[in-house]
């Protein structure tokens, strides 16, 4: 890994993957959206609702990927130093935060024709709108010490922190009676029909790649931002003297 | 770099790595005991056999869910008043409610419903939210013969 702690070597990487991330995720992503939209079949109970399934799901699992992200970057910032941990988890709070606004949003409207509410605070819900708390007070977090200066360990230990809620989300349909229904997806089990289950898997592939691709394009843009900085430090103090 | 130099910079790293894990063993020991002891408070509802084993004031606004008895929904005269049993697989109880119910809201499935537990041990519910299992089926399926059905589903559980 510190084979990218020159952000030359990282770039010249990411130069490439960047687009090419993008481009496949958005043409994997919208294709099995519109396959999930027109083609797939209407469930037995729930009818053309269902069809929410494919944005509603892989936006909570990057959601919370996001999370799992910058609780990594952090761990690799607090205990190895790593001079691209910081970059990379600031890089993954915006894209999680909105996967995550995203699947309340959608989760919302799915819930009114379904449950027969808009809203509920049951453990589910309400530990996912947590999360998209946690990301608003990392984002704010993490840009002030990158603007104001400070240690870069403070929003990394909130990040750290922060995790503790990942394993809540993705528990709480068990150990709490919650209007949410338990999981579908298991340990190599399914309760999802292959009918629903593969255009909902390659949706979440097409957008883990846009994820992936966002990330690289919002570290690109970070490290610029650096070296621009840099260049106007060094630029003033040549003038000064 | 000396190798005492490089000793102390390894030393450091673990030292750093040691601290993050038993924070980390900590933290997710504080939030197993918190989520712990939430066990009870933090659930959506009340099934049947909690509610009956100790019954809530008939004052008290709960939630009770569990699955709609099949054959158990009856209207009334009214036309917008019905009762069904709502069971857990142990006990039942009697719903009564006025409405407009969910499209969710079937026999044989999930229900969730929101009142007060009256006196006579019937759930006055003022409002039903329906509650959908983890289970996907096209409905295609439902127009298919026994055999065919099981082995599609067969193949979906692996």
């Amino acid at each position: 890994m510190h084979g990218f702690a020159n952000p030359k070597r990282f770039l010249s990487l990411a130069r490439w993957l960047t687009p090419l991330l993008l481009v496949a995720g958005l043409i994997i992503a919208f294709g099995a959206l519109a396959y999930g939209l027109l083609v797939a079949p209407t469930d037995r109970l729930m009818g053309e609702t269902v069809r929410i399934l494919y944005l509603h799901v892989p936006a909570a699992w990057l959601g919370m990927g996001g999370w799992t992200t910058i609780a990594i970057a952090s761990l690799a910032e607090l205990v190895w130093r790593h001079p691209l941990a910081t970059i990379a988890a600031r890089a993954a709070a915006v894209p999680g935060a909105v996967f995550t606004a995203i699947c309340l949003i959608t989760g919302s409207i799915w819930g009114r024709p379904t449950w027969g509410t808009w809203w509920v605070w049951d453990g589910r819900l309400t530990s996912m709108l947590v999360l998209l708390f946690l990301y608003f007070g990392y984002i704010a977090l993490s840009g002030a010490v990158s603007r104001e200066g400070g240690s870069s360990r403070i929003p990394a230990i909130f990040g750290l922190v922060g995790a503790i809620n990942i394993p809540i989300i993705n528990r709480s349909v068990v150990w709490w009676n919650s209007l949410h229904q338990p999981p579908s997806i298991t340990m190599g089990k399914s309760a999802i029909d292959p009918a629903f289950l593969w255009p909902l898997l390659i949706a979440a592939l097409g957008f883990s790649l846009l994820f992936g691709g966002v990330v690289l394009a919002r570290m690109r843009a970070l490290l610029a931002d650096i070296q621009a900085e840099a260049r106007l430090r060094r630029k003033a103090l040549a003038e000064g003297l | 770099m000396t190798a005492a130099n490089k000793n102390k910079r390894f030393k450091a790293k673990h030292q750093r790595l040691v601290l993050v894990v038993v924070a980390l063993i900590a933290l997710i020991g504080a939030g197993l005991l918190a989520t712990w002891a939430l066990r009870n408070q933090a659930s959506y509802f009340y099934v049947p056999s909690e509610m009956l084993e100790a019954p809530p004031a008939p004052d008290r606004a709960v939630r009770l869910g569990g699955m709609v008895q099949t054959g158990s929904i009856k209207t009334d005269d009214d036309g917008v008043t019905i009762h069904f049993l709502v069971g857990d697989g142990k006990e039942t109880v009697p719903v009564a409610f006025s409405g407009i119910v969910p499209a969710l809201f079937v026999e044989g499935s999930g229900v969730v419903a929101e009142g007060h537990l009256r006196r006579d041990g019937t759930f006055q519910a003022d409002n039903l939210l329906a509650k959908h299992d983890e289970n996907y089926m096209p409905r295609e399926l439902e127009n298919m013969t026994e055999t065919e059905v099981k082995q599609t589903v067969a193949e979906t559980y692996q």
